[in-house]
Protein backbone atom coordinates (compact mmCIF):
# COMPACT_ATOMS: atom_id res chain seq x y z
CA UNK A 1 0.00 0.00 0.00
CA UNK A 2 1.28 3.45 -0.79
CA UNK A 3 -0.28 6.31 1.44
CA UNK A 4 0.74 10.01 0.90
CA UNK A 5 -0.09 12.25 3.71
CA UNK A 6 0.07 16.04 3.51
CA UNK A 7 2.50 16.39 0.73
CA UNK A 8 3.56 19.65 -0.47
CA UNK A 9 6.28 20.63 -2.76
CA UNK A 10 6.89 24.23 -4.29
CA UNK A 11 9.60 25.42 -7.10
CA UNK A 12 10.13 29.27 -6.14
CA UNK A 13 6.61 30.88 -5.40
CA UNK A 14 4.99 28.04 -7.71
CA UNK A 15 3.10 25.95 -4.93
CA UNK A 16 2.63 22.71 -7.52
CA UNK A 17 1.81 20.28 -5.00
CA UNK A 18 -0.21 21.32 -1.44
CA UNK A 19 -1.11 19.07 1.29
CA UNK A 20 -2.34 16.48 -1.09
CA UNK A 21 -3.20 13.13 0.47
CA UNK A 22 -3.88 9.62 -1.60
CA UNK A 23 -4.03 6.13 -0.63
CA UNK A 24 -3.38 3.77 -3.37
CA UNK A 25 -3.98 -0.04 -2.20
CA UNK A 26 -1.72 -2.88 -3.63
CA UNK A 27 -2.65 -4.16 -6.96
CA UNK A 28 -4.61 -1.95 -7.63
CA UNK A 29 -4.54 0.65 -11.04
CA UNK A 30 -4.89 3.87 -9.67
CA UNK A 31 -5.44 7.06 -12.62
CA UNK A 32 -4.71 10.09 -11.91
CA UNK A 33 -5.73 12.60 -13.98
CA UNK A 34 -5.91 16.71 -13.92
CA UNK A 35 -4.35 19.22 -16.93
CA UNK A 36 -1.11 19.34 -17.92
CA UNK A 37 1.35 21.13 -15.97
CA UNK A 38 -0.66 20.65 -12.51
CA UNK A 39 1.61 18.67 -11.03
CA UNK A 40 1.20 15.17 -11.72
CA UNK A 41 4.79 14.41 -13.01
CA UNK A 42 5.89 16.10 -10.13
CA UNK A 43 3.50 13.89 -7.93
CA UNK A 44 5.05 10.56 -9.59
CA UNK A 45 8.85 11.81 -8.96
CA UNK A 46 7.99 12.23 -5.62
CA UNK A 47 6.85 9.04 -5.11
CA UNK A 48 10.07 7.20 -6.42
CA UNK A 49 12.69 9.29 -4.49
CA UNK A 50 13.74 11.31 -7.13
CA UNK A 51 12.14 14.55 -5.83
CA UNK A 52 12.17 15.93 -2.04
CA UNK A 53 8.71 17.14 -0.12
CA UNK A 54 8.84 20.23 1.64
CA UNK A 55 6.77 18.97 4.12
CA UNK A 56 4.88 15.71 4.10
CA UNK A 57 4.89 11.77 3.83
CA UNK A 58 5.23 8.90 1.13
CA UNK A 59 4.67 5.56 3.02
CA UNK A 60 5.36 2.85 1.00
CA UNK A 61 4.97 -1.20 2.81
CA UNK A 62 5.60 1.00 6.25
CA UNK A 63 8.88 2.83 4.97
CA UNK A 64 8.83 6.61 4.91
CA UNK A 65 10.16 7.23 1.21
CA UNK A 66 10.56 11.05 2.27
CA UNK A 67 13.48 9.90 4.88
CA UNK A 68 15.45 7.13 2.96
CA UNK A 69 18.64 7.58 2.85
CA UNK A 70 20.22 6.90 -1.35
CA UNK A 71 21.06 3.67 -0.47
CA UNK A 72 17.50 2.49 1.19
CA UNK A 73 15.94 4.49 -2.22
CA UNK A 74 18.47 2.62 -4.80
CA UNK A 75 16.71 -0.94 -2.43
CA UNK A 76 13.44 0.83 -2.55
CA UNK A 77 13.71 1.47 -6.26
CA UNK A 78 14.58 -2.26 -7.61
CA UNK A 79 11.30 -2.68 -6.78
CA UNK A 80 9.37 0.16 -8.81
CA UNK A 81 9.31 0.11 -12.57
CA UNK A 82 8.64 3.84 -14.48
CA UNK A 83 7.41 4.56 -17.53
CA UNK A 84 8.36 8.02 -18.37
CA UNK A 85 6.42 10.35 -20.83
CA UNK A 86 9.08 10.42 -23.60
CA UNK A 87 9.94 7.01 -22.75
CA UNK A 88 13.56 8.45 -21.91
CA UNK A 89 15.35 4.98 -23.54
CA UNK A 90 19.79 5.71 -23.36
CA UNK A 91 20.08 6.45 -26.71
CA UNK A 92 23.76 5.63 -26.58
CA UNK A 93 22.55 1.78 -26.14
CA UNK A 94 20.52 -0.92 -28.28
CA UNK A 95 16.70 -2.15 -27.10
CA UNK A 96 18.91 -5.20 -25.26
CA UNK A 97 21.20 -2.93 -23.16
CA UNK A 98 18.43 -0.32 -22.46
CA UNK A 99 15.85 -2.91 -21.58
CA UNK A 100 18.24 -4.98 -19.30
CA UNK A 101 19.88 -2.62 -17.70
CA UNK A 102 18.71 -2.69 -14.28
CA UNK A 103 19.13 -6.56 -14.39
CA UNK A 104 22.97 -5.91 -15.89
CA UNK A 105 23.22 -3.14 -13.20
CA UNK A 106 22.20 -5.20 -9.91
CA UNK A 107 22.65 -8.83 -10.63
CA UNK A 108 24.82 -11.29 -10.90
CA UNK A 109 23.17 -12.48 -13.67
CA UNK A 110 24.78 -14.53 -16.62
CA UNK A 111 24.41 -12.22 -19.83
CA UNK A 112 22.70 -15.30 -21.68
CA UNK A 113 19.89 -14.91 -19.26
CA UNK A 114 19.54 -11.52 -18.82
CA UNK A 115 19.09 -12.20 -22.87
CA UNK A 116 16.49 -14.42 -22.13
CA UNK A 117 14.79 -12.00 -19.74
CA UNK A 118 14.81 -9.32 -22.18
CA UNK A 119 13.09 -11.28 -24.84
CA UNK A 120 10.47 -12.30 -22.78
CA UNK A 121 9.84 -8.39 -21.65
CA UNK A 122 9.97 -7.24 -25.12
CA UNK A 123 7.20 -10.44 -26.31
CA UNK A 124 4.49 -9.37 -23.42
CA UNK A 125 5.00 -5.59 -24.89
CA UNK A 126 5.00 -6.66 -28.66
CA UNK A 127 8.23 -6.42 -29.94
CA UNK A 128 9.50 -9.55 -30.44
CA UNK A 129 13.31 -9.72 -31.68
CA UNK A 130 14.37 -5.94 -32.23
CA UNK A 131 16.75 -6.25 -29.29
CA UNK A 132 19.63 -5.07 -31.69
CA UNK A 133 17.59 -1.74 -32.82
CA UNK A 134 19.02 1.99 -31.38
CA UNK A 135 16.32 3.60 -29.81
CA UNK A 136 16.52 6.45 -32.87
CA UNK A 137 15.30 3.79 -35.20
CA UNK A 138 12.16 3.28 -32.84
CA UNK A 139 8.71 5.14 -33.55
CA UNK A 140 7.07 7.14 -30.85
CA UNK A 141 5.09 4.41 -29.95
CA UNK A 142 7.81 1.61 -29.99
CA UNK A 143 9.46 3.70 -27.40
CA UNK A 144 7.27 3.78 -25.24
CA UNK A 145 6.82 -0.27 -25.39
CA UNK A 146 10.49 -0.64 -24.82
CA UNK A 147 10.15 2.08 -21.87
CA UNK A 148 7.44 -0.41 -20.81
CA UNK A 149 9.46 -3.36 -21.44
CA UNK A 150 12.67 -1.92 -19.37
CA UNK A 151 10.16 -0.71 -16.07
CA UNK A 152 8.88 -4.54 -15.77
CA UNK A 153 12.04 -6.46 -16.76
CA UNK A 154 13.42 -6.54 -13.02
CA UNK A 155 10.16 -8.25 -12.03
CA UNK A 156 8.81 -4.91 -10.26
CA UNK A 157 6.03 -4.33 -7.37
CA UNK A 158 4.96 -1.16 -8.26
CA UNK A 159 4.86 0.66 -11.81
CA UNK A 160 4.41 4.33 -12.25
CA UNK A 161 3.48 5.70 -15.73
CA UNK A 162 3.59 9.11 -16.91
CA UNK A 163 1.02 9.62 -19.41
CA UNK A 164 1.38 6.64 -21.21
CA UNK A 165 -0.64 7.43 -24.06
CA UNK A 166 0.33 10.57 -25.41
CA UNK A 167 1.80 11.02 -27.85
CA UNK A 168 0.80 7.65 -29.78
CA UNK A 169 -1.71 7.16 -32.57
CA UNK A 170 -5.12 6.09 -30.90
CA UNK A 171 -4.43 2.59 -32.03
CA UNK A 172 -1.52 2.17 -30.13
CA UNK A 173 -3.10 4.09 -27.52
CA UNK A 174 -5.66 1.52 -26.98
CA UNK A 175 -2.81 -1.40 -27.31
CA UNK A 176 -1.08 0.12 -24.47
CA UNK A 177 -3.91 0.13 -22.48
CA UNK A 178 -4.50 -3.39 -22.67
CA UNK A 179 -1.03 -4.00 -22.07
CA UNK A 180 -1.09 -2.18 -18.56
CA UNK A 181 -4.25 -4.13 -18.15
CA UNK A 182 -2.68 -7.40 -18.98
CA UNK A 183 0.47 -6.65 -16.54
CA UNK A 184 -1.68 -6.17 -13.89
CA UNK A 185 -3.48 -8.92 -14.46
CA UNK A 186 -0.30 -11.22 -15.33
CA UNK A 187 2.47 -9.56 -13.26
CA UNK A 188 -0.53 -8.51 -9.86
CA UNK A 189 1.86 -5.03 -10.05
CA UNK A 190 0.39 -2.02 -8.31
CA UNK A 191 -0.28 0.70 -10.73
CA UNK A 192 0.06 4.50 -10.92
CA UNK A 193 -0.82 6.09 -14.02
CA UNK A 194 -0.81 9.89 -14.97
CA UNK A 195 -3.10 11.08 -17.50
CA UNK A 196 -5.11 13.69 -19.25
CA UNK A 197 -6.33 11.00 -21.68
CA UNK A 198 -10.08 9.84 -20.40
CA UNK A 199 -10.39 7.34 -22.93
CA UNK A 200 -7.31 5.55 -21.03
CA UNK A 201 -8.19 6.28 -17.66
CA UNK A 202 -11.86 4.67 -17.74
CA UNK A 203 -10.50 1.59 -19.02
CA UNK A 204 -7.83 0.72 -17.24
CA UNK A 205 -8.54 2.24 -13.86
CA UNK A 206 -9.69 0.89 -10.85
CA UNK A 207 -10.25 3.99 -9.25
CA UNK A 208 -9.50 7.55 -10.66
CA UNK A 209 -8.28 10.74 -8.46
CA UNK A 210 -8.30 13.94 -9.95
CA UNK A 211 -5.08 16.87 -8.77
CA UNK A 212 -5.98 20.03 -8.89
CA UNK A 213 -4.54 23.21 -8.43
CA UNK A 214 -1.81 20.48 -5.85
CA UNK A 215 -4.32 18.58 -3.96
CA UNK A 216 -6.54 15.61 -4.94
CA UNK A 217 -10.52 16.99 -5.38
CA UNK A 218 -12.26 13.56 -5.33
CA UNK A 219 -11.15 10.09 -5.81
CA UNK A 220 -12.99 6.71 -6.79
CA UNK A 221 -13.92 4.26 -8.65
CA UNK A 222 -14.38 5.03 -12.21
CA UNK A 223 -18.49 4.88 -12.34
CA UNK A 224 -18.75 7.60 -9.50
CA UNK A 225 -15.92 9.29 -11.42
CA UNK A 226 -18.31 9.43 -14.33
CA UNK A 227 -20.86 10.41 -12.97
CA UNK A 228 -19.99 12.58 -10.31
CA UNK A 229 -21.51 16.14 -10.00
CA UNK A 230 -18.30 17.88 -8.55
CA UNK A 231 -18.34 20.86 -11.15
CA UNK A 232 -14.56 20.57 -11.38
CA UNK A 233 -14.40 17.01 -12.37
CA UNK A 234 -17.64 17.37 -14.30
CA UNK A 235 -15.48 19.97 -16.67
CA UNK A 236 -12.32 18.01 -16.72
CA UNK A 237 -13.84 14.62 -17.78
CA UNK A 238 -16.15 16.39 -20.33
CA UNK A 239 -13.57 18.52 -21.79
CA UNK A 240 -15.52 21.73 -21.30
CA UNK A 241 -13.67 24.98 -21.91
CA UNK A 242 -15.96 26.62 -19.89
CA UNK A 243 -16.80 26.16 -16.02
CA UNK A 244 -14.32 26.71 -12.74
CA UNK A 245 -11.55 25.85 -13.86
CA UNK A 246 -9.36 28.93 -14.74
CA UNK A 247 -6.43 29.14 -17.12
CA UNK A 248 -4.33 29.49 -13.98
CA UNK B 1 17.12 51.88 -5.47
CA UNK B 2 15.66 49.20 -3.92
CA UNK B 3 14.89 46.94 -6.77
CA UNK B 4 18.69 47.36 -7.69
CA UNK B 5 19.49 46.05 -4.28
CA UNK B 6 16.88 43.56 -4.67
CA UNK B 7 18.30 42.21 -8.32
CA UNK B 8 21.99 42.44 -6.67
CA UNK B 9 20.86 40.03 -3.64
CA UNK B 10 19.58 37.53 -5.96
CA UNK B 11 22.47 37.59 -8.63
CA UNK B 12 24.61 36.90 -5.13
CA UNK B 13 22.93 34.40 -3.69
CA UNK B 14 22.63 32.44 -7.95
CA UNK B 15 26.59 32.83 -7.54
CA UNK B 16 27.27 31.44 -4.17
CA UNK B 17 23.97 28.65 -5.07
CA UNK B 18 26.38 27.69 -8.49
CA UNK B 19 29.33 27.18 -6.35
CA UNK B 20 27.99 25.06 -3.64
CA UNK B 21 26.51 22.84 -6.51
CA UNK B 22 29.99 22.89 -7.84
CA UNK B 23 31.47 22.01 -4.84
CA UNK B 24 29.18 19.78 -4.28
CA UNK B 25 29.30 17.49 -7.67
CA UNK B 26 33.30 17.87 -6.69
CA UNK B 27 33.44 16.28 -2.97
CA UNK B 28 30.20 13.79 -4.68
CA UNK B 29 32.70 12.71 -7.70
CA UNK B 30 35.78 12.28 -5.06
CA UNK B 31 33.90 10.02 -3.48
CA UNK B 32 32.16 7.83 -5.98
CA UNK B 33 35.93 7.17 -7.29
CA UNK B 34 36.56 4.98 -4.56
CA UNK B 35 33.37 2.80 -5.10
CA UNK B 36 33.16 -0.07 -6.54
CA UNK B 37 31.55 -1.24 -8.74
CA UNK B 38 34.50 0.10 -11.05
CA UNK B 39 33.51 0.41 -14.79
CA UNK B 40 36.75 -0.20 -16.62
CA UNK B 41 35.03 -0.54 -19.94
CA UNK B 42 33.48 3.05 -19.83
CA UNK B 43 36.46 4.63 -18.51
CA UNK B 44 38.63 3.40 -21.53
CA UNK B 45 36.15 4.75 -23.94
CA UNK B 46 35.63 7.81 -22.72
CA UNK B 47 39.87 8.29 -22.27
CA UNK B 48 39.64 7.63 -26.15
CA UNK B 49 37.12 10.17 -26.70
CA UNK B 50 39.09 12.89 -24.26
CA UNK B 51 42.49 11.95 -25.09
CA UNK B 52 42.98 9.85 -28.68
CA UNK B 53 40.39 12.21 -30.26
CA UNK B 54 42.32 15.37 -29.43
CA UNK B 55 45.44 14.62 -30.63
CA UNK B 56 44.89 15.73 -33.90
CA UNK B 57 43.72 19.78 -32.58
CA UNK B 58 46.34 19.53 -29.73
CA UNK B 59 49.18 18.58 -32.00
CA UNK B 60 47.99 21.70 -34.50
CA UNK B 61 47.77 23.88 -31.54
CA UNK B 62 50.87 23.27 -29.80
CA UNK B 63 53.23 22.91 -33.41
CA UNK B 64 51.51 26.46 -34.37
CA UNK B 65 52.15 27.85 -30.69
CA UNK B 66 56.08 26.85 -30.98
CA UNK B 67 56.56 28.09 -34.12
CA UNK B 68 55.00 31.53 -33.27
CA UNK B 69 57.01 31.57 -29.83
CA UNK B 70 60.56 31.06 -31.76
CA UNK B 71 59.83 33.09 -34.18
CA UNK B 72 58.32 35.84 -32.08
CA UNK B 73 60.96 35.46 -29.74
CA UNK B 74 63.70 36.30 -32.36
CA UNK B 75 62.31 39.60 -33.61
CA UNK B 76 63.81 40.40 -29.71
CA UNK B 77 66.47 38.60 -29.26
CA UNK B 78 68.55 38.65 -32.66
CA UNK B 79 68.53 42.41 -32.16
CA UNK B 80 70.72 41.74 -28.97
CA UNK B 81 72.38 39.08 -30.81
CA UNK B 82 70.95 36.48 -28.33
CA UNK B 83 69.15 34.06 -30.55
CA UNK B 84 71.14 30.86 -28.79
CA UNK B 85 68.14 31.79 -26.13
CA UNK B 86 65.08 30.79 -28.62
CA UNK B 87 65.40 27.63 -28.01
CA UNK B 88 65.06 27.93 -23.83
CA UNK B 89 62.65 30.19 -24.03
CA UNK B 90 60.60 28.34 -26.19
CA UNK B 91 60.89 25.28 -24.18
CA UNK B 92 60.30 26.46 -20.91
CA UNK B 93 57.10 28.45 -21.88
CA UNK B 94 55.64 25.41 -23.76
CA UNK B 95 56.19 23.03 -20.73
CA UNK B 96 55.47 25.91 -17.85
CA UNK B 97 52.50 27.85 -18.74
CA UNK B 98 51.37 26.87 -22.68
CA UNK B 99 51.28 23.74 -23.22
CA UNK B 100 48.81 23.32 -20.02
CA UNK B 101 46.86 26.20 -20.92
CA UNK B 102 46.63 25.70 -24.04
CA UNK B 103 46.14 22.24 -23.99
CA UNK B 104 43.55 22.47 -21.15
CA UNK B 105 41.49 24.86 -23.39
CA UNK B 106 41.22 22.95 -26.37
CA UNK B 107 40.40 20.27 -24.53
CA UNK B 108 37.64 22.51 -22.47
CA UNK B 109 36.20 23.62 -26.42
CA UNK B 110 35.88 20.51 -27.72
CA UNK B 111 35.36 17.76 -24.62
CA UNK B 112 33.71 20.16 -22.07
CA UNK B 113 31.24 20.96 -24.67
CA UNK B 114 30.76 17.64 -25.43
CA UNK B 115 30.25 16.51 -22.37
CA UNK B 116 27.80 19.15 -21.28
CA UNK B 117 25.64 18.97 -24.36
CA UNK B 118 25.24 15.42 -24.05
CA UNK B 119 24.50 15.05 -20.36
CA UNK B 120 22.25 18.19 -20.81
CA UNK B 121 20.00 16.39 -23.60
CA UNK B 122 19.96 12.92 -21.13
CA UNK B 123 18.47 15.61 -18.44
CA UNK B 124 16.16 16.95 -20.88
CA UNK B 125 14.84 13.55 -22.32
CA UNK B 126 14.69 12.64 -18.68
CA UNK B 127 17.24 9.90 -19.06
CA UNK B 128 19.08 11.06 -16.23
CA UNK B 129 15.82 10.75 -13.86
CA UNK B 130 15.36 7.14 -15.56
CA UNK B 131 19.13 6.31 -14.16
CA UNK B 132 17.75 7.22 -10.94
CA UNK B 133 14.83 5.22 -11.29
CA UNK B 134 16.74 2.10 -12.05
CA UNK B 135 18.97 2.40 -8.58
CA UNK B 136 22.21 3.97 -10.36
CA UNK B 137 23.74 6.82 -9.02
CA UNK B 138 24.05 9.44 -12.26
CA UNK B 139 27.22 10.81 -10.39
CA UNK B 140 28.93 7.26 -10.64
CA UNK B 141 27.48 6.32 -14.35
CA UNK B 142 28.09 9.60 -16.00
CA UNK B 143 30.97 11.79 -14.08
CA UNK B 144 32.99 9.06 -12.30
CA UNK B 145 34.42 7.88 -15.94
CA UNK B 146 34.60 11.31 -17.34
CA UNK B 147 36.62 12.63 -14.19
CA UNK B 148 38.98 9.71 -13.90
CA UNK B 149 39.31 9.85 -18.08
CA UNK B 150 40.01 13.54 -18.25
CA UNK B 151 42.12 13.45 -15.01
CA UNK B 152 44.25 11.07 -16.87
CA UNK B 153 44.34 12.28 -20.48
CA UNK B 154 45.11 16.01 -19.88
CA UNK B 155 48.26 15.34 -18.74
CA UNK B 156 49.37 12.87 -20.86
CA UNK B 157 48.05 15.02 -23.81
CA UNK B 158 50.24 18.18 -21.89
CA UNK B 159 53.34 16.52 -22.14
CA UNK B 160 52.29 15.46 -25.99
CA UNK B 161 51.89 19.34 -26.28
CA UNK B 162 54.72 20.30 -24.86
CA UNK B 163 56.76 18.15 -26.80
CA UNK B 164 55.23 19.47 -30.26
CA UNK B 165 55.56 22.84 -29.17
CA UNK B 166 59.08 22.41 -28.29
CA UNK B 167 59.50 20.50 -32.07
CA UNK B 168 57.76 23.50 -33.38
CA UNK B 169 60.19 26.00 -32.27
CA UNK B 170 62.77 23.73 -33.30
CA UNK B 171 61.72 23.69 -36.74
CA UNK B 172 61.81 27.44 -37.07
CA UNK B 173 65.14 27.79 -35.18
CA UNK B 174 67.03 25.45 -37.36
CA UNK B 175 65.75 25.85 -40.26
CA UNK B 176 64.92 29.45 -40.85
CA UNK B 177 66.88 30.97 -38.04
CA UNK B 178 69.41 28.76 -39.10
CA UNK B 179 70.65 27.88 -35.64
CA UNK B 180 72.53 24.88 -35.34
CA UNK B 181 70.84 21.47 -34.38
CA UNK B 182 72.45 20.12 -31.66
CA UNK B 183 72.82 23.76 -29.65
CA UNK B 184 69.69 23.99 -29.96
CA UNK B 185 68.16 20.70 -28.12
CA UNK B 186 71.22 21.38 -25.98
CA UNK B 187 69.78 24.50 -24.89
CA UNK B 188 66.24 23.61 -25.07
CA UNK B 189 66.63 20.84 -22.32
CA UNK B 190 69.40 22.30 -20.22
CA UNK B 191 67.50 25.22 -18.32
CA UNK B 192 64.32 22.45 -17.80
CA UNK B 193 64.36 21.27 -14.43
CA UNK B 194 61.93 18.88 -12.40
CA UNK B 195 59.83 21.72 -11.21
CA UNK B 196 59.12 22.75 -14.40
CA UNK B 197 57.57 19.41 -15.67
CA UNK B 198 55.40 19.14 -12.20
CA UNK B 199 53.94 22.46 -11.96
CA UNK B 200 52.69 22.52 -15.37
CA UNK B 201 51.67 18.65 -15.21
CA UNK B 202 49.72 19.83 -11.69
CA UNK B 203 48.09 22.47 -13.56
CA UNK B 204 46.80 20.32 -16.11
CA UNK B 205 45.19 18.11 -13.33
CA UNK B 206 43.20 20.94 -12.08
CA UNK B 207 42.55 22.02 -15.14
CA UNK B 208 41.25 18.53 -15.60
CA UNK B 209 39.13 18.97 -12.62
CA UNK B 210 37.68 22.17 -13.34
CA UNK B 211 36.77 20.86 -16.77
CA UNK B 212 35.27 17.89 -15.50
CA UNK B 213 32.85 19.38 -12.98
CA UNK B 214 32.11 22.86 -14.69
CA UNK B 215 30.32 20.44 -17.62
CA UNK B 216 28.96 17.68 -15.99
CA UNK B 217 27.18 20.05 -13.68
CA UNK B 218 25.78 22.39 -16.26
CA UNK B 219 25.03 19.46 -18.16
CA UNK B 220 22.80 17.88 -14.88
CA UNK B 221 21.20 21.47 -14.55
CA UNK B 222 20.26 21.95 -18.15
CA UNK B 223 16.48 22.64 -18.26
CA UNK B 224 14.01 23.66 -21.46
CA UNK B 225 14.83 21.11 -24.64
CA UNK B 226 17.41 22.18 -27.67
CA UNK B 227 17.63 26.14 -26.52
CA UNK B 228 18.41 24.86 -22.82
CA UNK B 229 21.11 22.69 -23.92
CA UNK B 230 22.61 25.36 -26.52
CA UNK B 231 22.44 28.07 -23.40
CA UNK B 232 24.28 25.13 -20.79
CA UNK B 233 26.98 24.07 -23.85
CA UNK B 234 28.03 27.81 -24.18
CA UNK B 235 27.73 28.76 -20.79
CA UNK B 236 30.05 25.66 -19.45
CA UNK B 237 32.71 26.41 -22.10
CA UNK B 238 32.68 30.11 -20.98
CA UNK B 239 32.92 29.23 -17.29
CA UNK B 240 35.71 26.28 -17.88
CA UNK B 241 37.56 28.97 -19.56
CA UNK B 242 37.59 31.70 -17.08
CA UNK B 243 38.28 29.37 -14.56
CA UNK B 244 41.10 27.70 -16.02
CA UNK B 245 42.39 31.41 -16.48
CA UNK B 246 42.14 31.85 -13.06
CA UNK B 247 43.10 28.84 -11.91
CA UNK B 248 46.52 29.01 -13.93
CA UNK B 249 47.19 32.55 -12.12
CA UNK B 250 46.82 31.65 -9.31
CA UNK B 251 48.79 28.73 -8.91
CA UNK B 252 51.42 30.18 -11.40
CA UNK B 253 51.82 33.04 -8.54
CA UNK B 254 51.56 29.91 -6.06
CA UNK B 255 54.59 28.25 -7.09
CA UNK B 256 56.43 31.40 -7.89
CA UNK B 257 56.94 31.50 -4.08
CA UNK B 258 56.71 27.98 -3.68
CA UNK B 259 59.45 27.02 -6.02
CA UNK B 260 61.35 30.23 -6.70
Amino acid sequence: MIEIINLSRSFGDNKVLQNLNLTVNSGEVMVIIGRSGCGKSVLLKHIIGLLKPDFGQIIIEGEDVTKMEDKELDQLRLSFGMLFQGAALFDSMTVCENVGFALKEHTDMPEYQIREKVARALELVGLKGIESLMPVELSGGMKKRVGLARAICNNPKIVLYDEPTTGVDPIMADAINELIIDLNHKLKVTSIVVTHDMVSAYKIADRIAMLYNGKIVEVGPVDDIRNTEDPLVRQFITGASKGPITEN
Amino acid sequence: MQNIITRLGQKSLNFFIYIGGVFNLLVGTFFQVFIPPFRRKELFVQMYRVGVLSLPIVFLVSLFTGMVLALQSAYQLTKMNAQIYISSLVALSMVRELGPVLTALVVAGRVGASITAELGTMKVTEQIDALGTLAVNPVKYLVVPRFLALCIMLPLLTVYADFIGIVGGYLIGVYKLLIGSTIYVKMTFDPLEFKDVFTGLFKSFVFAAIICIVSCYEGFRTEGGAEGVGKATTFSVVTSFILIIAADCLFTALFYFVFP
